[in-house]
């Protein structure tokens, strides 16, 4: 029953982006497109616009098991758009080398739960290639694209959100587009990043999330938050496919009187502190929610710096609402979940605190 | 229960159809010799003969069982058409005489650990058709307590040690299991199973390096589908000789759609290993299902193609073949054994429908050993939901 309701929330279509002062693109027209459609649109421009940019990861030549990568192979050949075979430590490692040589190397990697293999070519290799060589050689056009999060059927090993293990690494970028317009302005500009960056798409929206998107290349900038609703009462920060959750749980709260301000971080490193500040001195409330477990969540660094940013503003302290501290449940997923009933009453106890 | 009426020897009631099997009641231990339908191709050791020593209720036993395998596996596609089974769930159908033919030549001692193809390796390990069921339906009876599912299927008291999901990491698991055995002295082996995906993938070859280097009693056995996911050998990988990827490991190449040969190799492959270290064996064998229920299957091989594999290598038939020339069963008592089977496997089914699932108290249990006490918070973090138990 919870499922269903998880379910039918996230496919209420999804977030308007809010403020037009930040970039014309949220007040363009576009195409309809749905989350994978805008990502293949993002690629196949990164690839007509750069000659030494590839794509290449298991099962991509085909268009990739979410489609992703549909038409690429055909349109820019067989050199460029390849399969590998199934190995995620020397498909990152690859891309590495690659991309160390003045490439763009974007990696695929098939669910965001088999990268770590590839953990440590991430953490050891590419984060470390610039500063260790005292800047001689970079990886800085390694784009690794994952697809993570519930899916509502996916299991310990198709549902997991392992950004936090990725933002505590200096020398990468990890971002999370929430929405299809989102998704490939951010994905093209993580491409076109001088940084190796980890690209988590939120697999749930692959399909469920429809947009109108810009056919032109455009970019959105990283790490700039970006303030989706605003509100008075209390800030909501979070990221990919949570914030269609939150949104909801908005809208319930303002049927009850309280004005929540609700802001998506895209980029979770570096990651914006001056917008979230901003926020929560206004205020003087904020909550955090993500599906990874609780416990040395993202959610944490968030709450520690805006603890030390803005104590003497806080009424209440930050709130966190999250995944549970278990692995991933098959059949308890409804209850795992950070669902709009847990992020509500987290928003009326933080506000009658 | 109505198989079991089979290997009974002499229950002294007449009955309508165990009439029509006396005749093998009494050919019980009739030794037959079997020739694997090809001979095996070796690298670094000598193959084993052509000829398998079998018996007439081993014969029997070996078609009971894989029918047995073939229509689980049916059941479970329709089940998850129904959307009783949710998840992911990787069918085994085709691949059946890899599962009996090991278990014919081992023990419970033996462990098995393989990836997520294990419904009928569980079968196999003395696994039931409920447990088999309720898992699949994420029911309290099932072999995990309904929180694993289709591809985390465990037995401990058969040494049968999964079921995992991330492709090649059982692989070391698998040696380190051999090692334990060997330590201990135990006389046993282990059978560490994976797909010609997950060849490729570098944790093997650590695996096998060590294996090598400490001579330890693991058989790595590559059930070589030709596809992994939609993904065919040839484009995957340089050598798809997976039994001569060992290198100074020596393997051997064997028949997967034939019981006796997989029966043959495995035999081998355990003296082998508890006297001189791993070797490798390559099944060659074909799965008719996609990858999994959301992958059709047809798209990256053709219908000939699996239909050609049904015709000409599929693992029943070869088995029923033998059946038929050796006289043990007419072809309407086979019949009548595949009609006992589909009902034992409906009933099954109804049974596990009617199980509860798990607690939701069971979210918390077994993240650590029991006690260890860590909170987790509901939504307001003032008052605990649950002491992780």
């Amino acid at each position: 029953m919870a499922a269903l309701l998880g379910r039918s929330c996230r496919k209420l279509g999804f977030l308007s982006s809010g403020h037009g002062a930040r970039r014309s693109v949220s007040t363009e027209t576009g195409k309809s497109l749905n989350l994978y459609s805008a990502i293949n649109q993002a690629l196949h421009i990164a690839l007509d616009s750069d000659p030494r940019s590839y794509v290449f990861g298991e099962d991509v030549g085909f268009g990739g098991v979410f489609r992703c990568t549909t038409g690429l192979a055909e349109r820019f050949g067989k050199n460029r758009v390849f399969n590998t075979p199934l190995c995620e430590q020397g498909i990152v490692g690859f891309g590495i080398g690659l991309a160390a040589m003045g490439n763009r190397a974007i990696v695929e990697i098939q669910f965001a739960d088999y990268i770590y293999p590839a953990f440590d070519q991430i953490v050891n290799e590419a984060a470390k290639f610039r500063y260790r060589s005292g800047n001689q050689f970079n990886c800085g056009g390694l784009t690794i694209r994952a697809p993570y999060g519930a899916v509502g059927h996916g299991g310990h090993y198709h549902s997991q959100s392992p950004e936090a293990f990725f933002c505590h690494v200096p020398g990468i970028k990890v971002v999370i587009p929430r929405s299809p317009r989102e998704a490939k302005g951010l994905l093209l500009s993580c491409i076109r990043d001088p940084n190796p960056v980890v690209f988590f798409e939120p697999k749930w929206l692959y399909r469920q999330a429809v947009e109108e998107v810009p056919e032109h290349d455009y970019m959105i900038p990283l790490s700039e938050a970006e303030v989706i609703r605003e509100g008075n009462d209390i800030t909501l920060v979070g990221w990919g496919a949570q914030l269609t959750i939150m949104e909801q749980a908005c809208l319930e709260a303002e049927k009850e009187g309280i004005s929540c301000e609700l802001i998506d971080l895209k980029t979770l490193l570096p990651w914006d502190k001056e917008t979230v500040e901003a926020s929560v001195k206004k205020t003087g409330r904020l909550l955090i929610s993500h599906e990874a477990p609780i416990t040395g969540g993202f959610g944490a660094e968030i709450s520690a710096t805006i603890l030390e940013r803005c104590f003497l503003k806080l009424e209440a302290p930050v709130t966190r609402v999250c995944g549970l501290d278990t692995p991933f449940p098959l059949v308890f997923e409804p209850f795992y979940m950070p669902t709009k009933n847990k992020i509500l009453d987290a928003i009326k106890t933080t506000v009658n605190y | 229960m109505a198989l079991s009426r089979l290997s009974s020897r002499s229950n002294g009631i007449a009955r309508p159809f165990s009439a029509a099997f006396n005749r093998f009641i009494s050919t019980d231990t009739t030794p037959i010799t079997i020739e694997t339908s090809l001979p095996f191709t070796a690298h670094l050791c000598d193959p084993p003969s052509r000829s398998v020593e079998s018996s007439s209720q081993e014969l029997l036993d070996f078609f009971r069982t894989m029918a047995l395998m073939r229509r689980m596996e049916i059941a479970a596609d329709s089940l998850y058409k129904a959307k009783l089974i949710r998840g992911f769930c990787h069918l085994y159908d085709g691949q059946e005489a890899v599962a009996i033919g090991m278990e014919a030549a081992i023990t419970k001692k033996d462990a098995i650990i393989t990836a997520y193809r294990d419904h009928c390796i569980f079968l196999g390990r003395g696994g039931s058709l409920h447990e088999v069921f309720s898992e699949l339906m994420g029911r309290q009876a099932g072999c995990s307590k309904g929180k694993g599912g289709s591809m985390h299927f465990y037995k401990k008291d058969s040494s049968f040690y999964g079921g995992h999901g991330i492709v090649g990491a059982q692989v070391p698991l698998g040696c380190g299991v051999a090692f334990a055995q060997k330590y201990n002295k135990e006389e046993a082996v282990t059978f560490a199973l994976y797909g010609d995906g997950a060849a490729n993938q570098g944790q093997l070859f650590e695996a096998l390096n060590i294996s090598a280097l400490w001579d330890l009693p693991a058989i790595l056995v590559c059930e070589n589908n030709h596809y992994g996911m939609g993904t065919a050998e040839w484009r995957a990988a340089k050598s798809p000789s997976y039994y001569k990827r060992g290198d100074y490991v020596p393997g051997l190449k064997v028949d997967g759609m034939d019981a006796f040969a997989v029966k043959q190799a495995c035999k081998f492959a355990k003296d082998h290993a508890l006297e001189k270290g791993p070797i490798i064996l390559e099944m060659d064998t074909y799965r008719y299902h996609g990858h999994s229920m959301s992958d059709p299957g047809s798209t990256y091989r053709t219908r000939d193609e699996i239909s050609g594999v049904r015709q000409e290598r599929d693992p029943i038939e070869r088995i029923k073949k033998l059946v038929l020339s050796h006289d043990l069963a007419t072809e309407k008592e086979l019949k009548d054994m595949e009609k006992e089977i589909r009902k034992e496997v409906d009933d099954a089914i109804a049974k596990a429908k009617d199980c509860p699932m798990p607690e939701p108290s069971e979210l918390f249990t077994n993240v650590y050993v029991k006690g260890f006490g860590t909170e987790s918070f509901g939504p307001d973090r003032k008052e605990v939901k649950a002491a992780l138990p």
